[in-house]
């Protein structure tokens, strides 16, 4: 074990601009090596975390801390430090929020959505199939899909969605947004919400702001009105733009990957473990965010991580880490034993991870049982990439269906 | 009768994804081996964070009952 935080240069991070969704070839050395030091574009230096078992102990192990992250200078990928609301809590305060919120995300209510998305998912695959062949996967499924089943949920008008969809870019962004315009965006998001969740206080509805509303009233002192709103932007904007970018990706993954898409036409029954192994494989992350305090000094991947550092993480390199995964950088569609760490792990663990499944295969069974011949309609170096988000997507996704050139007949 | 309760805890290990939420909110509680969460211990002294745990798991694959009565306690409804 070395005691190297003050002595090594740190690295600047992330290392590379993210390539399409290739995953750095620097993780699986660094996997090999005891934790490096990295500087973000802003804030302090941090440890960096690779290996499978590191990260699932800094984002799960209480002896590393959010809440610990507030009056720091935070490693971050924009110059002002950003309200980050329940993701920046640790237990007893994070539970308190999170347990308003939970109960509208579990598996079981998740799967009463299930017909309903079915429903949304045929509708939109309509509109894809009468606009082209080509036409635009992202604009007509992948951005539409979530926002409909978010809104419901909530209980947001989906008529607003061009509003808040703008808006909700300021969750995600790294250096897309200059920063003023950022929290411009932001501003008007809470805004919006807070409006949305007064009239609700005077025409209740059966959705989860109402139930968020008759909780805080029924419990003022266990929860601000601005604790509220934020933690309903947070829904609405994480909540669709995390599976607007992954739908894309999913299927960009499995239509260049050889045998990947007719392997699920033929057997569409491992659609859900697709997923699973699609979560694993694709570095949705394009840098790393929400660094993790040690309160107490831990011996971590063979260094000494001092009471009061911070250490960010990589899942996509954990994702890959062959001591857990076999054959960890092939795309293993059957692969049945699969912890991966795509929607996270610990008490941050994604909220909306059973909605997201949900809604991820829905789209996947859809597109197998509407358009089975669905290829992409361009070359792939034509692909227009998202840059100076925290996740990585493309921005339009053209496809075509039916016999083409090159299939034959 | 003694002052306070004793609770059971079972996490029902078809269910869990090994999310790590609930070793997080109850870390004295519950622990993940294997990947997948399970009691620390099975017989408790009533205490609010396995309360938390339960109402806080995606899979509801956690049950807090009573021992005494066998009531479940959490996850509601």
């Amino acid at each position: 074990m070395t005691d190297t935080s003050q002595a090594t240069i740190p690295q600047r991070y992330p290392f590379n601009a993210p390539v399409r969704l290739d995953l750095d070839a620097r993780y699986a050395e660094l996997r090999e090596q005891p934790l490096v030091r990295v500087q973000l574009p802003y804030g302090e230096p941090a440890w960096l975390a690779t290996r499978y078992a590191d990260v699932k102990t800094v984002l799960g192990d209480p002896r590393f801390s959010r809440a610990a992250s507030v009056g720091r200078d935070e490693p971050r990928n924009t110059p002002r430090q950003q309200e980050t609301g329940i993701l920046s809590m640790d237990p007893p305060e994070h539970t308190r929020l999170r347990r308003l919120v939970a109960k509208a995300f579990t598996a079981r209510r998740v799967e009463e959505l299930r017909p309903r998305t079915r429903a949304v998912a045929d509708e939109l695959v309509d509109g894809l199939l009468a606009a082209g062949p080509p036409a635009d996967l992202v604009a007509h499924l992948a951005t539409p899909l979530p926002i409909r089943v978010i809104c419901d949920l909530l209980g947001v008008p989906v008529s607003d969605q061009d509003k808040f969809h703008t808006w909700s870019e300021a969750i995600v962004s790294t250096t897309s947004l200059e920063p003023g315009l950022a929290q411009h965006y932001l501003d008007n998001l809470l805004a919006y919400m807070g409006a949305l969740v007064a009239r609700r206080r005077v025409e209740p509805a059966d959705d989860l702001l109402s139930a968020m509303v008759r909780a805080r009233d029924e419990n003022a002192d266990r929860l601000t009105e601005q604790e509220m709103v934020i933690l309903a932007a947070g829904l609405l904007a994480a909540g669709h733009e995390t599976t607007v970018t992954q739908i894309p990706n999913m299927v960009y993954v499995l239509l260049t990957t050889p045998g990947a898409w007719g392997t699920l036409r033929d057997r569409p029954e491992l659609v859900p473990a697709a997923v699973e192994e699609l979560m694993r494989f694709i570095p949705l992350g394009a840098t790393a965010a929400f660094p993790r305090y040690a309160t107490e000094d831990v011996e971590l991947g063979g260094v000494l991580v001092r009471a009061g550092e911070p250490v960010v993480v990589n899942i996509a390199a954990a994702n890959r880490d062959d001591t857990v995964f076999a054959d960890a950088d092939r795309l293993d569609l059957t692969r049945e034993v699969n912890p991966h760490l795509g929607f996270g792990h610990g008490v941050h663990h994604c909220v909306g991870a059973q909605l997201a499944r949900m809604e991820l295969r829905v789209v996947l069974e859809t597109l197998l049982d509407r358009a089975p011949g669905l290829r992409l309609a361009v070359p792939v170096e034509e692909l227009t990439w998202k840059s100076g988000l925290l996740v990585r997507g493309l921005l339009a996704m053209p496809v075509a269906w039916g016999a083409g050139p090159g299939e034959g007949a | 009768m003694s002052g306070v309760s004793e609770w059971r805890l079972h996490v029902d290990p078809t269910r869990c994804i090994g999310s790590g939420i609930c070793a997080g909110v109850a870390p004295g509680h519950f622990v993940l081996v294997d990947g997948l969460s399970r009691p620390v211990a099975e017989r408790i002294a009533a205490d609010e964070s396995v309360l938390d745990a339960a109402e806080s798991c995606p899979l509801e694959a956690i049950v807090v009952s009573e021992v005494d009565s066998l009531r479940r306690i959490a996850p509601e409804g």
